[in-house]
């Protein structure tokens, strides 16, 4: 078997007396789309928050690509090829579309310190963003500023965002959340691509998008990894059935 | 609305033929205003930087423009008097020679701003505000109290520095040099904003955190934009000090600050030309006003009052396009 791409060793984090992640320990192989469940407040975003590097866990082990990143900070871990997209869309308002992609782009690839050439006019990298941004459904929209995009929209900006990162791995933070069906199916289709490129530990609430997508599903409760396993593991499994799909039907 | 471009040219050409004019027309006085307007036109640029694309709220820009005119006037007071600065472990003479004195002064001022934003950067918001101020206030006082300079009194020099070919006390030829000073200071940041720096700079002011997720440290960018805008305010503080052929711990009061804050926001922040019609409007409004009314800095209060509430992007802002998206 090859070397998962990413592991979390008995991952702990809690707010005060609140154990929002608690003895996480999982992994992500390489070409899987790894899908992590979980009711509201399970903590699901609190450990992509860990895995991103954006707060620390108080005790466990992150390994990435080889080494162990657990005291890296965010952009060290994004230079070494992790891309993350947020539950609330987080952009930057007052770029446009294809300013923001140029800055990803600018950001794995190049760093901050050219000092004097027009960035926007460097045909590579404006020729690279127009296609992550066609590859996220979002051609025609390149000179809108992303504080003018509808929600849908700015969440495919993300999607773009981090494709131009080409990443070692995708941390995708609910990407479905108000895309509507047809956004929804749109992007699953992108996803069911991507995994080829890079593994994706993805979190998501649209049960037809996971199922549909999975290779494996975690389910996280009450910051817990209750079970690991197939779609239809985790669908023939009575404990998430109680705990997590038939609270959700 | 007209073309940003068009509103910067036409800004840059009457800063220019005015002066020209009026020295064919034998009114220096005209030509000293409208050299002051371009020093601090370049001071606030240098600002513009830091305040314009970083959305660091620098309080204590006076530090640097203060640490240039120093620059300037310890090394020419020194020239004057054939005393070096001193003997141990180097000999170091002082300087007359603008092309020596302008270096020193950049590099100074950029040290300064490397050791003060290195700590101050580490904080946001109104703390970053104070800090910045804080700085300043410390060099102020610090000047005060150091006679060998002047102390309170401050340090009078006489003559301004040389330049080669020219007869700097000739206040047009004097202005030239201000003038193209500014010109490549606007340059330098119209490059700074369009490269690389300069999108990552921005993204920093919007979102820090995503920036940091993209790979870029917020901190890093920041800093090296609080250098080279502490750098080109020192270049305007030597300016200044040469102007006058006087500093004194004024150009590090923190009125400085608060006066190079209100040029960026009258003219427009972050705008290329905001700071040079921020300059133009300040001083000239001081100068009419001021002859006018006692009262003129009221006036101008209300003036600025109406800036931010009702023209976000200043003057610059409300007659112009904004093309920076294209
Ligand atoms: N910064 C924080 N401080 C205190 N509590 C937090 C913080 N972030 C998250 N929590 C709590 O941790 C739990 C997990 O939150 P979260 O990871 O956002 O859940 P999920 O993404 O699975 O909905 C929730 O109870 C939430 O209120
Ligand atoms: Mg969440």
């Amino acid at each position: 078997m090859t070397e998962p791409i990413l592991t979390t060793r008995s991952l702990r984090k809690s707010f005060g007396a609140l154990a929002a992640t608690d003895d996480v320990s999982l992994d992500l192989r390489p070409g899987e789309i790894h899908a992590l469940i979980g009711p509201n407040g399970a903590g699901k975003s609190t450990l992509i928050k860990q895995i991103a590097g954006e707060i620390a866990p108080d005790s466990g082990t992150i390994h990435f690509a080889g080494q162990d990143i657990t005291t890296k900070h965010a952009a060290a871990r994004a230079r070494l090829g992790m891309a993350r997209t947020y539950q609330i869309s987080s952009v930057a308002p007052d770029f446009t579309v294809l300013q923001n992609v140029v800055l990803s782009l600018v950001a794995r690839h190049h760093g901050a310190f050219g000092l004097f050439r027009n960035v926007l006019k460097d045909r590579r990298l404006t020729d690279a963003a127009r296609e992550h941004i066609a590859r996220a459904g979002l051609s025609g929209r390149e000179r809108q500023r992303a504080t003018d995009l509808s929600h849908g929209e700015r969440r495919r900006l993300e999607i773009a965002m981090a494709l131009a990162q080409s990443p070692k791995l995708f941390l995708l933070d609910e990407p479905m959340a108000g895309l509507g069906t047809e956004g929804a199916s749109e992007l699953t289709g992108l996803l069911d691509g991507l995994r080829q490129q890079a593994p994706i530990l993805l979190v998501e609430h649209d049960m037809d998008a996971v199922f549909a997508l999975a290779d494996r599903i975690s389910v996280l409760v009450y910051g817990r990894v209750i079970a690991t396993g197939t779609v239809a593991e985790i669908r023939a499994n009575a404990e998430v059935r109680t705990a997590y799909l038939g609270e959700d039907a | 609305m007209i073309p940003e471009r068009w509103l910067n040219l036409g800004v840059l050409t009457l800063l220019a033929a005015v002066p020209l004019v009026a020295s064919l027309a034998g009114q220096p006085f005209t030509v000293t205003l409208a050299t002051k307007i371009a020093i601090f036109a370049l001071a606030a640029t240098g600002l513009n930087i830091a305040l314009g694309l970083g959305g660091l709220v620098s309080f204590g820009h006076a530090a640097f423009f203060g640490v240039g005119g120093y620059a300037c006037g310890i090394l020419a007071s020194h020239a004057r008097n054939y005393e070096p600065l001193s003997t141990w472990p180097w000999d170091i003479e002082g300087t007359t020679q603008m092309l020596t004195i302008w270096p020193i002064a950049v590099l100074l001022g950029g040290l300064a701003a490397l050791v003060i934003g290195a700590l101050s950067l580490r904080t946001s918001g109104i703390f970053f505000i104070m800090i910045t101020l804080a700085f300043a206030q410390m060099l102020y006082y610090f000047a005060i109290s150091w006679p060998t300079y002047g102390g309170e009194d401050g340090l009078p020099f006489y003559l301004r520095g040389d330049f080669p070919g020219l007869n700097t006390m000739d206040p047009i030829q004097f202005f030239g040099i201000c003038f193209a000073l500014l010109l490549a200071a606007l340059f330098t940041f119209h490059r700074l904003h369009r490269a690389r720096f300069g999108l990552s700079l921005e993204a920093a002011r919007q979102n820090p955190e995503r920036l940091r997720s993209l790979g870029i440290r917020p901190f890093h960018v920041r800093l090296l934009a609080f250098v080279i805008s502490g750098m080109i305010t020192a270049l305007a503080g030597a300016l200044y000090a040469d102007l006058n052929r006087f500093v004194s711990p004024a150009m590090l009061s923190w009125h400085l600050s608060g006066e190079l804050i209100v040029l960026i926001v009258l003219g427009g922040v972050g705008r290329l030309c905001g700071p040079v019609v921020g300059a133009a409007a300040y001083f000239l409004l001081e100068h009419w006003a001021g002859a006018a009314s006692e009262y003129w800095q009221f006036w101008f209060g209300l003036l600025l009052l109406g800036v931010v509430l009702f023209a976000r992007g200043g003057i610059v802002g409300a007659l112009a396009k904004d093309h920076t998206h294209d």
